[in-house]
């Protein structure tokens, strides 16, 4: 703590706190790091059914995150810039899957689009089956992974307010134009960094998975899916997979922070 | 392009019906909160009347009975702000060749646009910089070339020059007369020096009504209100012609010249600079006694106001005389200085 | 959190049992003790009445019950769980933990389980026997052959030459059941106990195959007890005459 930083104001007692909750994240962590076989970790990260199930997580995590982009700028919009009855109760539906415990998730989804499911019952007939394909996981995971989106767009979208946006009609620009144009532009940096929060929310889900999608290697076995089932003959393969799992996470939130930053918009706001 | 306006807004306790000819440039003065901001955004379609219309030329830009609006983007309607709300992701020659991209020109078109109003407001050489790289003068220059890009019917401006420096303000003035010449402008402002330089009329406004409207000078050498006479720092005696002057309502009578007939209602204005205090009743010109009501620093003068008329005196004099408030003076100034005019 | 409670429950009922010696002498063979008895999930419902009655017959004692996957429970005892009994589904995972020497006496065999089929009620695609489940248009769900329902029907599948394609390897019985009954799956493959716990909402079909993959269920006492007697006394419960007839009533075979 050098005098040349400033005045910062935080007791020491409150600094000791935060390291004790610092360490209860990182501790976890660390013990799991020190149960890996490194002699074998190779092999097990690399065997059909790994790779399998990272490549489906993967291929499915970012079509997940496009779907949560398409389905969540619009949401945003409407919550952040336009006022009807009813929005503040939308607004807490909407950030339900936060609160909600993944498999009850999944469960509400079953009985979505399940064979004997509200819209499920009209899709079979059609002869369109969701549940036990991949279309169902990638549903499973924008369930969950939307509010993450919408939440971090709606708010950037009201502090940077429209005052850009009436300039661009007066000067010609329609709503679309204005849209692409300015109101896009503007909020990029919170709209990756939602997205990419998306992502790593859809990496990690589980519950909402195995309920609604069934677990089949290629198809639906995702790799926590993956890691479950693994605890039950090689401990030694799970542990190296969720290693797996955390190193891809810690990547993705660091890209997300980097994203965030809002360099060109100081001095806009 | 003739605009015609005449709208009614109740929550704001706006109402006001007012016309700009084409090639006009309309000064709209007024405290804050009389209305001002109201009457552009109206005007632009930011804002919804709870009745009335506006026409510009052969577009109607919003009319209660029929229930037509055109929105703000297909009006033809240009507004600048008090801030310049430059787009901050693009380049400063992006930002002015807006207009004309959402328009539908080329970017080849749209940036020979913006290099050509970029030369007019003098501000080429920054057409790559970014609006953060700006100052406050630089960015009202561009956002001033921005909304001429566009090539709008009207151009509206809200106080441009309000955000700027003291010392800056006078060459965006210049630029803005040499580049509004021949435009339909509405330009609202608090400072009477904007009304002088751009302006060929000026509407007056306060608490959401026009109190007074006519040409510049018209208006602001001989205001017919005390409002526009405060705007316009004269002050204003109000009375009936009399044989060699103004009579006023307590009776006295003021010497002045005038064309008036003897016995219409008139107005009669004299400069506070052209007014003496002196403790003693003069000898000579016109004379009004009054109670000073306190004193207010101008520059290098300072303002006495009493209730009826108001002088500007050197700070010395002021401490000489022994002025504070409450201090009974007489007010003094030569019957030439006095303009009497119908009221 | 029901470790800690039973670890209570065990401090308090021992300090208890040290405090309370009575002045008359213990009738002999009276057992005393509290043990903790971690059994596979499929035992769910025959174990709780076994513990009623062997609490019935043995006043003084109380039995805890922990029910999960085998493989899950084998984990908990060798990081160091407090169990004095474990009942696995399968031998594999017994062994895990007799090679660790976390038991106390041999595992003894207590009850066998084979698959069976089951349906959704009114066997939507006429199911008949295992044959069929391999046919195009059925939706099957089985366990992932890494637990034991899956390796069995792996041993079923291999003896008897057909090739299933599921659409779902899941990773518990539980699941597959679940699957079934709530019409997702037209048919799955689960032990005789699962589809007569699950009652109506299932039906089950036998098939002749199932006799390649037999389940066997060891029970062993586990070192380290507070309550060594009352441990092995009900691994004997499980295996005597009343403990195999409630197994039998379940759907369990003899072992």
């Amino acid at each position: 703590m050098s005098p040349a930083t400033g005045y910062a104001g935080v007791p020491r007692w409150v600094a000791a706190i935060a390291v004790v909750g610092a360490l209860f994240v990182l501790l976890p962590l660390a013990a799991m790091v020190m149960r890996v076989n490194w002699g074998g970790f190779v092999g097990l990260v690399t065997s059909e059914s790994s790779v399998s199930a990272l490549l489906l997580s993967l291929r499915t995590s970012l079509a997940a995150t496009v779907l949560c982009i398409v389905l969540g700028v619009p949401m945003a919009l409407v919550l952040a810039r336009s006022t009807f009855r009813g929005q503040k109760v939308l607004r807490s539906l909407v950030l339900l899957p936060l609160v909600l415990p993944p498999v009850v998730g999944g469960i509400a989804l079953l009985y979505t689009f399940g064979r004997r499911g509200l819209i499920g019952q009209s899709l079979d007939a059609l002869g369109i089956s969701i549940a036990f394909s991949t279309t169902a996981v990638i549903l499973a995971q924008t369930f969950v992974a939307l509010p993450f989106l919408v939440l971090s767009l709606e708010g950037a979208l009201r502090t940077v307010g429209t005052r850009y946006e009436a300039v661009g009609a007066t000067l010609g620009a329609g709503p679309t134009t204005v849209l692409r144009r300015i109101t896009l532009p503007l909020v990029l940096p919170a709209l990756v960094s939602g997205s990419v929060l998306s992502f790593a929310r859809a990496l990690g889900e589980f519950g909402a998975t195995l309920t609604f999608a069934g677990s089949l290697q290629g198809t639906t076995r995702t790799l926590p899916l993956e890691i479950y089932l693994q605890r039950e003959t090689s401990p030694d393969t799970a542990v190296a997979l969720s290693l797996v799992l955390v190193v891809v996470a810690v990547v993705v939130v660091g890209i997300a922070h980097q994203a965030g930053s809002t360099k060109y918009l100081r001095g806009a706001l | 392009m003739t605009f015609a306006f005449d709208a009614r807004l109740a929550g704001r306790g706006f109402a006001v019906a007012l016309s700009v000819a084409p090639g006009e440039t309309v000064a709209v003065l007024g405290p804050n909160g009389a209305g001002k901001s109201t009457l552009l955004g109206l005007t632009a379609g930011l804002l919804r009347a709870d009745q009335g219309r506006a026409v510009l030329d052969d577009t109607v830009l919003f009319d209660t009975d029929g229930g037509a609006f055109t929105p703000p983007h297909q009006r033809g309607v240009s507004l600048l702000a008090q801030e310049p709300l430059l787009f901050p992701h693009l380049t400063v020659e992006e930002n002015v060749a807006f207009g004309p991209r959402s328009a539908g020109a080329s970017r080849q078109s749209a940036r020979s646009t913006a290099r050509h109003w970029l030369a007019e407001v003098e501000a080429l050489e920054l057409a790559d910089r970014r609006p953060a790289q700006l100052s406050g003068g630089q960015a009202q220059r561009i956002a001033v070339a921005r909304a001429l890009a566009s090539d709008p019917r009207l151009l509206l401006l809200d106080e441009p020059m309000a955000a700027l420096d003291v010392s800056v303000a006078p060459a965006l003035r210049r630029m803005l007369r040499r580049v509004l010449v021949g435009r339909s402008v509405v330009i609202v402002t608090h400072d009477i020096l904007d009304a002088f330089t751009l302006a060929d009329r000026v509407v007056v406004l306060d608490a959401g009504r026009i109190v007074e409207q006519g040409p510049t000078r018209e208006v602001l050498e001989r205001p017919r209100n005390a409002f526009t006479a405060g705007l316009a720092a004269l002050n204003l005696l109000v009375g009936v012609r009399s044989e060699r002057g103004i009579r006023l309502a307590d009776g006295s009578e003021i010497f002045g010249a005038s064309t008036l007939q003897a016995g219409s209602p008139a107005a009669a204005a004299v400069r506070p600079s052209a007014v003496r205090v002196s403790p003693d009743e003069p000898v000579s010109g016109n004379r009004i006694r009054g109670e000073v009501l306190d004193l207010e620093p101008r520059g290098d003068l300072v303002r006495v106001r009493s209730a009826l008329i108001s002088a500007d005196v050197a700070p010395a004099l002021a401490a000489d005389l022994d002025l504070v408030p409450g201090a009974a003076v007489w007010f003094g100034f030569d019957a030439a200085e006095l303009a009497i005019y119908a009221a | 959190m029901r470790r800690l409670a039973v670890v209570a429950v065990a401090v308090g009922l021992a300090l208890t049992g040290c405090a309370a010696e009575p002045a008359e002498a213990p009738t002999a063979g009276a057992l005393e003790g509290s043990i903790t008895v971690f059994a596979a999930a499929s035992l769910t419902t025959t174990f709780t009445e076994l513990v009623t009655q062997f609490e019935a017959a043995n006043p003084g004692t109380t039995v805890e019950l922990n029910f999960a996957g085998s493989s899950d429970l084998v984990t908990q005892i060798t990081e160091g769980a407090p169990a004095d009994v474990f009942a696995s589904a399968d031998t594999k995972n017994m062994t895990k933990v007799t090679d660790a020497a976390l038991n106390e006496g041999d595992p003894v065999d207590f009850a066998t389980n084979v698959l069976e089929i089951a349906v959704p009620p009114g066997n939507p695609a006429g199911i008949e026997d295992f044959a069929d489940l391999a046919g195009t248009d059925v939706t099957l769900v089985i366990c992932a052959p890494a637990v034991p329902c899956g390796a069995a029907t792996a041993a079923v599948e291999a003896a008897s030459g057909v090739d299933l394609t599921p659409v779902s390897e899941e990773s518990s019985v539980t699941d597959v059941l679940g699957k079934v009954t709530s019409g997702e799956a037209d048919a799955g493959l689960v032990y005789v106990t699962d589809v007569i716990a699950a009652g109506d909402a299932v039906e089950g079909i036998e098939f002749d195959e199932s006799g390649e993959a037999v389940n066997t269920y060891p029970i062993v006492a586990l070192g380290d007890s507070a309550a060594p007697d009352v441990a092995r006394a009900f691994v004997d419960f499980v295996a005597s005459a009343a403990g195999q007839k409630v197994l039998a009533d379940a759907g369990f075979g003899t072992p």
